[in-house]
């Protein structure tokens, strides 16, 4: 297969993992109005969680994954629940506490797993390739595309055609009326919080294999996923899914073509989207 | 009136005769710091508390004019040029990131400023063949300005405080401006200016322009002050901090971001004698702040000896009418 090929199937890959860091941030964004900047922090989080589940505990990789998303979720839940929630009505508040939390959540990590990249092992199932249509494929970085297109797909069930999807649907569209039909939203802001940070945690852990975790990660993903959201659109499903292939491509090819300027290139979509559409391509209202 | 002319009488001193009674090269320098981030967060107090717009970018633009004196003094120009094409370039930096944020206001402010300002950080860490990546750029040597070199920290410190007391001036005369008066106006009641023929617009981008130049300004005084820049200075914590020392101090007020600066510098010098991690305390500050003095340290402090007060005037009921709102900071 040629370099192209090889590279269209990493910038896919990469871009499912964004999909995972970027649809719960949208959401949060979408539903709280405020961007987490903890999310990136959560990522990295997830992802030497669940590598020292299975480096230190010898668990089994899915496992890992699974303990990887509910501690985040359990951590996201208790940020949304004992600071933020507090700290409602005032959103400046809010980011500048999710701004700290990603600092300490940083020093944290450097601290209790040292400075040096910590890398994962792929699942055995999944070493090696995968021959479709006559061509060879990295089976690992499959299994990611596919894990984000059932995420996808369920997130896109859960929202679109169930009553709690119904319910976050109202909230992001208008809180107040929301809570005038008798929708809790501050009970949906935890349900929201909470999903993100375990689809962030899991797609740091499933991104450990690929990218390693190293210190650092945090603050090289939360602005992917602030561009991918800035180029989807706040709070829109299908923006993010397309924002993270766009940014997974132009940001693995930006790093092969012009390897000093890959941030850069992250630049072009987004002054283009902002200039002909502020509200992002699938984005109902201007973030 | 007469409280503030003592007061700043007292800092005025204070201020002159640093290096006179301060022990020690070390802490003349820390001085320098301080007024080159008092500097910086005038910078960002002119968006957040007279524009209402927070940027967590600054640092791309702070770091954009270190980066561009290194790069010139290392291609042999001289300080004169170097400083007038970082300060040009950092205008022109400025003015892409104002109009690029500009496209939305509030939160979607600081998200975009955030990206661009991470972008900066990327160009610094990944441009290898301008900025030596990681390893940064070393400027040899400090200029010497009217023929008295500032390699010595005494003289360092007495160039960086004419240039703060400037930039102090400066920054004074901006927001009591008619046109700070207007930037007031779009912060408060952006609709109002537009139904009164103001152009909110252009006036938060000249705004952004003058915080820009401001940021400017003191990045080619750290430039040359720590005779160095690498990645790090244009990272997300550096543009947090000045952040803090305005919301620390206390928005919207030129006295709030300077006790800012001292204070998370004093802090931050003392800290990293004893402790190793910063970023933790930086990030735990943040947090304390913003949950227990939204407004500040010193309105804060002030709204506590207010409610003190009125709390002991309440025993005697002839002084119990009194203004309760708690005023600006002169």
């Amino acid at each position: 297969m040629s370099i192209w090929g090889v590279l269209a199937i990493n910038s896919i890959t990469f871009g499912g993992l964004l999909f995972l860091l970027s649809a719960g941030f949208s959401l949060i964004f979408g539903l709280m109005r405020i961007p987490n900047l903890t999310h990136g922090s959560l990522f990295m989080l997830g992802g030497y969680v669940g590598a020292s589940m299975v480096l230190a505990y010898d668990l089994p990789f899915w496992l890992a994954a699974l303990i990887a998303a509910v501690a985040m979720a359990v951590f996201g839940g208790l940020i949304e629940r004992f600071l933020l929630r507090r700290l409602s009505g005032s959103l400046l508040a809010q980011v500048l506490v999710t701004l700290g939390i990603a600092f300490i959540v940083a020093d944290f990590c450097l601290m209790v797993w040292s400075g040096d990249p910590i890398s994962v092992r792929t699942p055995s199932a999944l070493v090696g390739g995968t021959r479709i249509a006559g061509l060879f494929f990295p089976t690992y970085r499959i299994a990611i595309i596919v894990i984000a297109v059932v995420v996808a797909a369920i997130l896109w069930a859960l929202l679109d055609r169930t009553r709690l999807g119904a319910m976050i649907r109202a909230g992001v569209d208008d809180p107040q009326m929301a809570r005038v039909v008798g929708i809790r939203v501050s009970r949906l802001f935890t349900i929201v919080f909470c999903l993100g940070a375990a689809l962030a945690g899991f797609g740091g852990f499933m991104g450990a294999p690929i990218l390693t975790v190293y210190p650092g990660l945090d603050f090289d993903m939360l602005p992917l996923a602030l561009v991918v959201v800035i180029l989807g659109g706040v709070g829109s499903l299908l923006g993010s899914l397309v924002g993270s292939i766009a940014i997974g491509f132009i940001y693995n090819f930006g790093l092969v073509v012009v390897p000093e300027l890959a941030y850069f290139v992250l630049f072009l979509p987004m002054v283009v989207v902002l200039v002909v559409r502020p509200q992002g391509l699938f984005g109902k209202q201007a973030p | 009136m007469t409280a503030t002319r003592i007061g700043l009488l007292v800092a005025s001193v204070v201020m002159v005769t640093v290096p006179l009674w301060v022990p020690g090269d070390y802490y003349i320098s820390v001085c320098s710091q301080i007024l080159i981030y008092a500097i910086f967060a005038l910078s960002v107090d002119v968006l957040l508390g007279y524009a209402g717009l927070v940027s967590l970018g600054h640092a791309g633009l702070f770091g954009l004019a270190s980066y561009t004196v290194a790069v010139c003094l290392g291609a042999g120009l001289g300080h004169v040029t170097a400083i007038v094409t970082a300060i040009g370039l950092t205008l022109a930096g400025t003015a892409v990131f104002a109009a690029l944020s500009l496209r939305t206001t509030g939160i979607g402010f600081i998200m975009i400023t955030l990206a661009l300002g991470q972008i900066a950080w990327g160009l610094a860490y990944r441009w290898v063949s301008i900025t030596n990546g990681d390893n940064g750029l070393s400027v040899a040597h400090r200029p010497a300005p009217f023929g008295i070199p500032l390699d010595a920290p005494s003289h360092f410190y007495y160039a960086t405080a004419v240039v703060f007391v400037l930039a102090v001036i400066a920054t004074w005369i901006f927001v009591h401006s008619p046109f700070g008066a207007s930037l007031k106006g779009t912060r408060d009641q952006p609709r109002r200016m537009t139904a009164l023929g103001y152009h909110v617009w252009l006036i938060r981008f000249y705004a952004c322009l003058f915080s820009g130049f401001l940021a400017a300004v003191a990045g080619i005084l750290f430039v040359y002050y720590t005779e160095f820049v690498s990645p790090p200075t244009v990272s997300l914590t550096s543009s947090a901090e000045p952040v803090l020392m305005v919301i620390s101090g206390g928005s919207g007020t030129l006295f709030g971001p300077i006790v800012g600066a001292i204070l998370i510098e004093i802090v931050k010098n003392v800290a990293s004698a004893y402790i190793t991690r910063w970023n933790m305390m930086l990030g735990a500050i943040f947090v304390a702040i913003v949950m227990f003095m939204p407004d500040g340290l010193v309105p804060g402090t002030i709204r506590l000896v207010r409610r003190l007060l009125k709390f002991r005037r309440k025993e005697s009921p002839a002084a119990a009418i009194e203004p309760t709102s708690s005023g600006p900071v002169p």
